[in-house]
């Protein structure tokens, strides 16, 4: 009988699989979001995973914010050419200049900007579906996210009213300009994504792993200083040796001091880490509903 | 599957769910165990602090931590289900805080249908209510296997055994009338965290285990059937290469086992097309293997060319499930539009959406009694009740009861795709019979 056993990670992968096949099979014109982070990365293995031998049958999506780590950009570019997949960039940059999204005087983050680009791009190309690698346990209000959760034709979530989603049977039907946002890593920890990544063999960008980089000292963690943040004078300045443990935008993401150079060496980290991934992303510290307002207004 | 996942220390996950009334302590129940397990990290503990200092008066508010939106903040109660995930040495939980308002029950129920234990809390004061009873039986509907009945708030009425034990005997008056099998009772206090994840002084009486003890020791067993070979077909994988010579004329099935264990050279049949076929090959992205099981996702490869497509079941031949377009169910109704007798509504289940009619409102369950009430005139939201229903096109399935991945679906109205029911199919009447004469090609 123990022969018949599935350890945690295959029981979190088979139900991934299954959710990306139904997405193949109930919608029309999906799309994967692949930002080059670990958890995307993941979920594109899981697309092999689900679909091979065949081409994935659904683009690669990407809302370029503009203020991403260059490392990353050529990750993301690098690995969709290796699968054979669409890649499709759409820029705030771009929508800026096409009035799409239009920036608060003196808003320096493009955090919010990119709801509206992306909500463009999904109206351009049509796509009835997008798959996100967003998890539960990275903020509280994501754990309340069902894995196909429903988006009305302004894109918005309404936490109040999400459909019931009970056993493994997924709910997909629309009518025409809604949207379902589909998340097939719900239920994984960051934990599981590491391991994971280590049982696939699976290469990161180069930012998660220890590195020598020169930050500054803002709103208690260490931001990289780069042309978009440079320090004041009145700010500590470090060359230190750090790694990022969720990436976001340049300007927001904390680096978090550590010599790990391994997947294993992060796993390890992980394990005794005190603080959460997401206590390293000041987007998410503005207040506590930033996620949720965000996701009410047609984010991730 | 993969050589890699040979070394690999296998884990167990158990998955639970809290329930019972509004405000009977789920949330905080649920912090509690977070937060004496050493589970929470700084940057969640300080936000805690700091919505003390904010909200509460400079009271850390545990159910904080799972009520995620600001709706349920604001007003202090759950709406809709949040996940933690949390693991001790012995275990990986996955914990489903699911609301205790009857206007959510739509929401427990999606809580407690991937659950393999359920807490069911009670407030000390107030005893067994009607809400404790809904969420009993619901969670006896879904067949989950293990039960705790969490008596809270034993603070408030003096750590007393008597009551203790006359909200117990309430409770085992009506255990009966629900097919449960392993049920525990723990006396506690989530607020103050007693026998949660410490014992209580308070309870010398009281000799089990605490909260946590029993859901790291308590036995489960696989929610997966390893007989009766099902795999319901998600996708047709076709490469159409025009370039790579092998993948050129590859098609093969893929979906994920919901019952059984197949082999290759292993004869199936097709469903609906009624033809046996063998398996030529079982394709992962791992490598070709010679066996699967339930519940890993794989694409079948047949020997012959058949018509096959998404919403198809390939079948054992040595356990064939029902094929019928009259089906029996019990339903859970999620809808304020109740079930009406004559309405039509898409039935999902496995990969397969078909449009059914209902044809009969059996009986209704008494939230009182929990006896059957027979010919109710509807179901209203929250109800539970049996019915019985036409596809416009046959159903492969088989019974809730022997398995819960064919034995399962949602409805959905028409119109506005709401889910407004769940639903649990009785066993069928008659297993498929295949005619002999041309079964076989
Ligand atoms: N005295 C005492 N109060 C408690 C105990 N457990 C919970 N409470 C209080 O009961 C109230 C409701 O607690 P919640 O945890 O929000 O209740 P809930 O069951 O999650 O409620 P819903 O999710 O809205 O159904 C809060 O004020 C808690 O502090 C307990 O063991 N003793
Ligand atoms: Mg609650």
């Amino acid at each position: 009988m123990s022969s018949y056993h599935l350890d945690h990670l295959q029981h979190l992968e088979t139900e991934a699989i299954h959710i990306m096949r139904e997405v193949a099979g109930e919608f029309e014109r999906p799309a994967l979001l692949f930002s080059g982070g670990k958890d995307s990365i993941c979920l594109l293995r899981l697309a092999e995973k689900a679909f091979r031998p065949s081409e994935l049958p659904l683009p690669l999506l990407n809302v370029d914010t503009g203020h991403h780590f260059p490392e990353l950009n050529e990750f993301r570019d690098r690995r969709s050419a290796q699968l054979g997949a669409k890649l499709i960039v759409r820029t705030v940059e771009d929508a800026i200049a096409k009035g799409i999204a239009t920036p608060a005087p003196g808003e320096v983050s493009r955090n919010r900007l990119q709801i509206p680009t992306l909500l463009a791009a999904i109206e351009e190309f049509q796509f009835d579906c997008c798959i996100g690698g967003a998890r539960r346990d990275e903020e509280k209000a994501r754990a309340k996210e069902r894995f196909f959760s429903f988006r009305d034709s302004f894109g918005q979530w309404d936490p109040k009213n999400q459909r019931p989603e009970i056993w493994n049977l997924y709910n997909g039907r629309l009518n025409p300009g809604e949207n379902m946002r589909v998340f097939p890593l719900s239920n994984w920890t960051e934990m599981d994504v590491w391991e994971y990544i280590q049982r696939e063999r699976l290469e990161v960008p180069s930012i998660y792993f220890s590195h020598q980089r020169r930050c500054v000292r803002r709103g208690g963690q260490w931001l990289p200083v780069s042309a978009l943040v440079p320090p004041k004078p009145s700010e500590e300045v470090c060359d230190l040796v750090v790694r990022v443990r969720t990436i976001g935008d340049i300007i927001s993401t904390g680096c978090v001091e550590s010599p790990a150079m391994t997947v294993a060496d992060i796993i390890s980290e992980i394990a005794a880490a005190r603080v959460t991934e997401r206590g390293s992303r000041a987007d998410d510290k503005a207040s506590e509903a930033a996620m949720e307002d965000r996701k009410k207004a047609g984010y991730f | 599957m993969s050589i890699s996942a040979l070394s690999y220390r296998p884990v167990d996950i158990l998955r639970f769910n809290t329930c019972g009334s509004v405000d009977d302590g789920k949330s905080t129940l649920i912090g509690r165990l977070l937060y004496d397990s050493k589970s929470l990290m700084e940057d969640q503990i300080e936000a805690l602090e700091r919505s003390a200092d904010i909200t509460g008066g400079g009271q850390i508010n545990l159910a904080n931590l799972t009520d995620g939106l600001r709706a349920e903040r604001e007003q202090g109660i759950t709406i809709d289900v949040a996940y933690r995930y949390f693991a001790t040495p012995r275990r990986k939980f996955i914990i489903a805080d699911t609301p205790g308002h009857v206007q959510y029950t739509r929401n427990m129920v999606t809580g407690a249908s991937s659950a393999n234990l359920s807490i069911i809390l009670v407030d000390a004061r107030l005893g067994v209510i009607e809400q404790s009873r809904r969420h009993t039986a619901i969670a006896a509907l879904l067949r989950i296997p293990h039960l705790v009945v969490a008596i809270n708030k034993m603070d408030l009425v003096g750590w007393s055994e008597e009551r203790f034990l006359e909200i117990r005997a309430q409770f085992e008056a009506f255990l009966p009338r629900l097919d449960i099998k392993d049920v525990k009772f723990i006396p506690l206090s989530a607020l103050n965290g007693d026998n949660v994840v410490e014992p209580s002084p308070h309870t010398p009486w009281y000799a089990g285990p605490t909260l946590l003890g029993h859901l790291e020791t308590v036995h489960i067993a696989s929610d997966f059937n390893l007989t009766g070979f099902r795999l319901p077909v998600q996708w047709v994988n076709r490469p159409n290469s025009p370039t790579d010579a092998t993948l050129h004329d590859f098609r093969g099935f893929s979906g994920q086992i919901a019952g059984g264990i197949v082999r290759t050279g292993q004869k199936l049949l097709a469903f609906p097309s009624g033809i046996v076929t063998t398996v030529k090959q079982i394709w992962t992205y791992d490598g070709v293997v010679h066996e699967a099981f339930c519940p890993q996702s794989v694409t079948l490869v047949l020997e012959h060319d058949i018509d096959i497509s998404r919403g198809s079941m390939l079948v054992a031949l040595d356990q064939l499930p029902g094929s019928s377009c009259d089906l029996q169910a019990e339903v859970c109704w999620m809808h304020t539009r109740p079930l009406q007798v004559g309405k039509k509504y898409f039935l999902k289940h496995t990969s397969h959406t078909v449009q059914v009619v209902v044809t009969e409102l059996i009986d209704k369950l008494n939230m009182s009694t929990l006896e059957s009430e027979p010919a109710p005139t509807a179901l209203a939201v929250n109800d539970i009740g049996e019915i019985k229903l036409r596809a416009a096109r046959p159903l492969v399935f088989d019974g809730y009861s022997t398995n819960r991945l064919t034995g399962s679906f949602i409805l959905i109205e028409p119109g506005t795709n709401a889910t407004v029911a769940a639903g649990m199919l009785r066993a069928p009447h008659d297993v498929f019979k295949p005619d002999a004469a041309d079964y076989v090609i």
